[in-house]
């Protein structure tokens, strides 16, 4: 008989290896880099590699999906070699590894991934299923070399410039693709259908659409040292785990799309089960649940520190407390009251607006002590 | 449960309120917005100031009462549910369950139980064994029941972050100020002449507050914005501002706000020096001071004062400071002149498009100019030429009422950068009896010699008339000269060629211009420039309300640092209350509850599998399955668990 065993004894030599490696890297940036660190930055650093070491255990490509970024990005500091200019004259950063030709290749991917999904949906192909399986991939990979080089690039500009590029609208837009996409090829990887995609991906190429319109209209890739407010370690925590709450609500909302659709009887033979719609339903919003409360409440640490108060009711605090309470609802009757159905499905649809306006609305139509990445 | 989705979405509704209206303004922006009677049916739902209003303050405290009373009524039975095993189910109960299964076994009873007390065990699941009469043994086992500590902690976490945030809002004030005890000041009064019944000791529990320091000044109180009015807030220290710095990066941004304080406690006969600036507060005696803002502390200011509407040249001087006011000319022209507000970096972004990088462009003065009737307008100069598409030119903005944007003049520079050239200009096309030269000058330069005389005098009188209607209204008295005199089909040329003869006077202006003030023409395409862009700002000047331009010409820079000031005791309720929150509902989501039972009947040989969950899902079901599989393979098949 099969006995589970616990994580730690199913990891073998690679796992550890990858988790070695992790923990070399974190050494190595301390070394080099602990006098411009506080306290904070320092428990984040070993931190990240804690944490990264336990997601490639817990889910195993992400080991290559980070090696993959390591060894691409440290490529491409080592060609710019401490000047801005390289990126223009060097070939592969000018086409393919620099931040901004990184990003544009994210797009490209992104684009073709969300083609292939809609084309293995209706040609019932395997095949095309893992071709674009491959690409978001690739775009993941392109994406997270895009932010790293550009975390670079900020040091470029001047040293007292540097941030971690999840600071304006243009950097946390290439987040929300790359974590709603990564959290998709979870699902996609443990449910074993590659069904959903063109589904998820739409959103994603919505935020796809965003970044082009935002980089050739407004030049918003162009790099802008932070305001006081933002510089704080809290940034490196408050906004990850916001649009972990973010990606994974959207996620939600575009299962709740295929739900209602296989409801109605449109498309049920190509995609899964209402059984399982319903169970990636319900676990994307648990997890964005979970991670915006942690966000919301690192978000009241961060504001006590910066603006003087917890809680300000500034109308983003204010309308993260809506999104809260409307998936707080959301789970309470599903979990509690063990309701199912389309409801829930026209529910986190309508959630997905009502987090779209507090990710976005809020900045276009109030203004307040957010008022960081205005349109 | 209908009622806790129903009391969530009424805070979520009432929230909302506040993100669209603009919460604390001054009040007299809401009466301009709303007008009399919306604004005081506003005021009375207290729409100003939402999350402090009577009401939402109630829904507040129903949400704790009804949340307290859930934990109350359903905590005991969690509790049970945590500690039981269910032991006394039956057979004929457990048949009943919908996930169940029978096999036979082939060993001894007691070689299966010990097989299946390893299955369970490995699988995180605790049991308890005992015999039926009948001889049949029941293993009860669960896994998973820390599930439930998630309800409770969830549902105590609202009560106490509600508890923690209702302890730092007003509520104590708000009950001090419905029992009679404290009124709200609306007079400015300086804080030593407010009355007790309006300040509040240092004692005082929670607040939040602000403070305005200039440099080299000292405060023991903080003000408490309410409504339309405000609190004294004595404070247990005092603070000096000694310095008050903005940092900048290379392209001019701020990098940082910086404030030298100085904590003296009287009291304690202490005192000691810290730097706050944003994202670094300072923490004494429970109070937190954080940089919150900054102002002008009475910058000192000099100007060159131009009069726009009158045929002077020369400017006249005016000292003043920021938050004091001056009077200038007398009797019924006597005009107040109120200095709000210094700047001396301003980044703007200039470029036509807006694509440009913003930049620094200078000191700019913001002031109010206040007539004899008491009507005030609001202005805002910039010290040095601003490059508006390629051109420089002296700005400055003017407003009627706060809700408006501003309207810029645009006054040219000169050769010299300077806007002396313009004044001088300005001087000779408002000075009536130079209108006669000019014209005389202009007729001699355009029309040939032998020109008849008539003729000649009939230019020159229209030249005249032109300039004079010019230098009384603009562009626009000509307009209305037009539209008055001349018909209809005759207008658009008329105008065409009375805007030449205004342009070619102007040139004449100018070179007089130039003459008194001894400098040299100098003929090329920015002169045409200037002479186009000086009309349009002298046709201007018509609109723009005030007949004096202030010129800032130097400025003694002192600043004030806006600091806020909080004593928050329920920040560590809230925070702890927040941990316990990420518990719970980590504990809700991803511990699943669990509950299996095995028969074994030794007589007939066979083991009744039931499982049950309090969550039944797609993860219970695959669970179920997978169990079935195993059990079905362990004891038919007749071998034992492998142990590891």
């Amino acid at each position: 008989m099969d006995t589970p065993e616990p994580l730690f004894r199913r990891l073998n030599w690679q796992d550890w290896l990858y988790a070695l490696a992790l923990m070399v890297g974190a050494i190595f940036a301390y070394q080099q880099y602990h006098s411009f660190m506080d306290a904070y930055e320092t428990g984040f650093l070993f931190g990240a590699a804690i944490v990264f070491s336990w997601l490639g255990w817990y889910w195993k490509p992400v080991r290559l999906l980070i090696a993959g970024v390591a060894v691409i990005s440290i490529v491409s500091i080592n060609l710019y070699g401490g000047s801005q200019s390289r990126a223009e004259e060097a070939f592969l950063l000018k086409y393919l590894i620099s931040s901004q030709s990184a990003v544009m290749w994210m797009n490209v991917m992104f684009m073709l991934a969300m083609v292939t999904y809609w084309l293995s949906l209706f040609s019932k192909s395997e095949f095309a299923g893992k071709v674009a399986s491959s690409f978001t991939w690739i775009a993941v990979l392109m994406g997270f070399v895009g932010l790293m080089v550009r975390w670079y690039e900020t040091y470029l500009v001047a040293p007292d410039v540097g941030y971690i590029p999840i600071s304006n609208l243009y950097e946390v837009f290439i987040l929300f693709c790359l974590i709603t996409a990564l959290l998709y090829l979870y699902y996609e990887d443990r449910y074993e259908t590659h069904q959903l995609g063109g589904f998820v991906l739409v959103i994603i190429n919505a935020g796809v659409g965003f970044i082009l319109w935002y980089t050739f209209d407004r030049e918003a890739h162009v790099i802008q040292p932070l305001v006081p407010a933002l510089q704080s370690y809290w940034m490196k925590v408050h906004v990850p785990a916001n649009f972990i709450g973010y990606g994974a609500f959207s996620l939600a909302a575009m299962v709740a799309t295929a739900y209602l659709l296989v409801d109605r009887g449109i498309l049920a033979s190509r995609l899964p089960s209402l059984e399982v719609l319903d169970d990636v339903m319900y676990k994307a919003i648990a997890i964005g649940f979970a991670f915006f409360t942690i966000a919301t409440i690192l978000g009241a640490m961060w504001a006590a520190e910066a603006w003087g108060g917890y809680w300000s009711w500034d109308p983003k605090e204010t309308w993260a407390l809506i999104v809260w309470l409307n998936y707080a609802a959301w789970l309470h009757l599903r979990l509690v009251k063990g309701l199912r159905g389309p409801v829930l499905a026209w529910w986190a649809l309508v959630g997905l607006l009502v987090t779209t306006f507090a990710f976005l609305g809020v900045n276009m139509f109030l203004s307040g002590l957010h008022s960081y990445g205005e349109l | 449960m209908r009622f806790a989705v129903s009391m969530l979405t009424i805070v979520g509704i009432a929230s909302i309120i506040g993100t669209v209206l603009k919460q604390n303004e001054p009040y007299s922006n809401y009466m301009v917005q709303f007008g009399q009677f919306w604004f005081e049916l506003f005021e009375k739902l207290g729409l100003y100031d939402v999350y402090h209003s009577i009401w939402f303050l109630v829904i507040l405290l129903f949400l704790v009462i009804s949340t307290s009373l859930c934990i109350y009524r359903n905590t005991p039975l969690m509790l049970r549910e945590l500690k039981a095993f269910r032991e006394n189910a039956t057979e004929k109960s457990l048949r009943s369950f919908s996930h169940q299964n029978e096999y036979g076994f082939s060993g001894s009873a007691e070689e299966t139980e010990s097989g299946l007390a390893q299955f369970l065990t490995a699988r995180g699941f605790r049991f308890k064994q005992l015999t039926h009469q009948d001889g049949n043994r029941l293993m009860a086992a669960k896994a998973g029941s820390y599930q439930r500590l998630g309800y409770i902690f969830t549902h105590a976490a609202i009560v106490i972050i509600c508890v923690g945030g209702l302890l730092d809002g007003n509520i104590p004030l708000k009950v001090q100020e419905m029992l009679g005890y404290k009124k709200i000041e609306t007079l400015d009064i300086p804080p030593s002449q407010v009355p007790d019944e309006s300040r509040l000791s240092s004692r005082n529990l929670s607040f939040r507050g602000n403070m305005s320091l200039p440099e080299g000044g000292q405060a023991n109180v903080a003000y408490l914005r309410v409504r339309d009015g405000y609190l004294v807030q004595e404070l247990p220290f005092t603070v000096e501002l000694k310095e008050f710095r903005i940092e900048h990066y290379a392209t001019g941004q701020p990098k940082s706000f910086e404030s030298d304080l100085v904590i003296i406690d009287r009291q304690l006969d202490k005192t000691f020096e810290h730097t706050i600036k944003v994202n670094h507060p300072l923490t004494y005696k429970g109070i937190t001071l954080y940089q919150s803002d900054f102002q002008d502390g009475g910058s000192g200011l000099a100007f060159n004062v131009w009069s726009l509407l009158g045929s002077e040249a020369k400017p006249t001087s005016l000292d003043g400071a920021i938050f004091d006011s001056t009077s200038f000319g007398e009797g019924e022209d006597a005009l107040k002149i109120e200095f709000n507000d210094f700047r001396l970096f301003n980044i703007l972004n200039l470029s036509t498009d807006g694509k440009g990088k913003p930049r620094n462009v200078g000191p700019n003065v913001t002031f109010k100019v206040r007539d004899a009737a008491g009507q005030a307008r609001e202005y805002v100069n910039y010290m040095q030429p601003l490059q508006l598409d390629g051109k420089a030119y002296f700005v400055s903005g003017m407003r009627t009422t706060p809700q408006e944007d501003f309207k810029y003049l645009r006054i040219p520079v000169d050769t010299e950068f300077s806007i002396e050239g313009f004044m001088a200009l300005r001087a000779v096309m408002f000075d009536s009896q130079a209108h006669a030269e000019i014209a005389r000058r202009l007729t001699a330069d355009t029309l040939n010699n032998p020109a008849e005389k008539d003729i000649r005098e009939n230019f020159e009188r229209s030249v005249i008339r032109l300039l004079q209607l010019f230098s009384q209204g603009g562009y626009t008295a000509i307009a209305t000269e037009i539209q008055q005199a001349i018909p209809e089909a005759e207008r658009v040329k008329a105008a065409e060629t009375y805007i030449k003869i205004i342009h070619a006077a102007a040139f004449e202006a100018y070179k007089m211009s130039l003459q008194r003030s001894g400098r040299e023409l100098v003929l090329d395409d920015s002169s045409e420039a200037f002479l186009k862009d000086s009309l349009n700002a002298i046709s201007d000047l018509f609109f723009y309300e005030a007949p004096i331009y202030l010129q800032l010409k130097d400025f003694e820079h002192r600043e004030a640092s806006g600091l806020q000031l909080t004593r928050s005791p329920g920040k560590n309720l809230v925070y702890s209350g927040s941990l316990l929150l990420v518990l719970g509902i980590f504990a809700m989501i991803y511990i699943r509850e669990r509950r299996i039972w095995l028969l074994i009947k030794p007589n007939e040989g066979k083991v009744l599998f039931a499982m049950t969950a309090n969550r039944k899902n797609r993860d219970f079901d695959l669970e179920f399955a997978r169990y079935s599989e195993q059990l079905h393979h362990a004891l038919e098949s007749g071998t034992q668990e492998r142990t590891t």
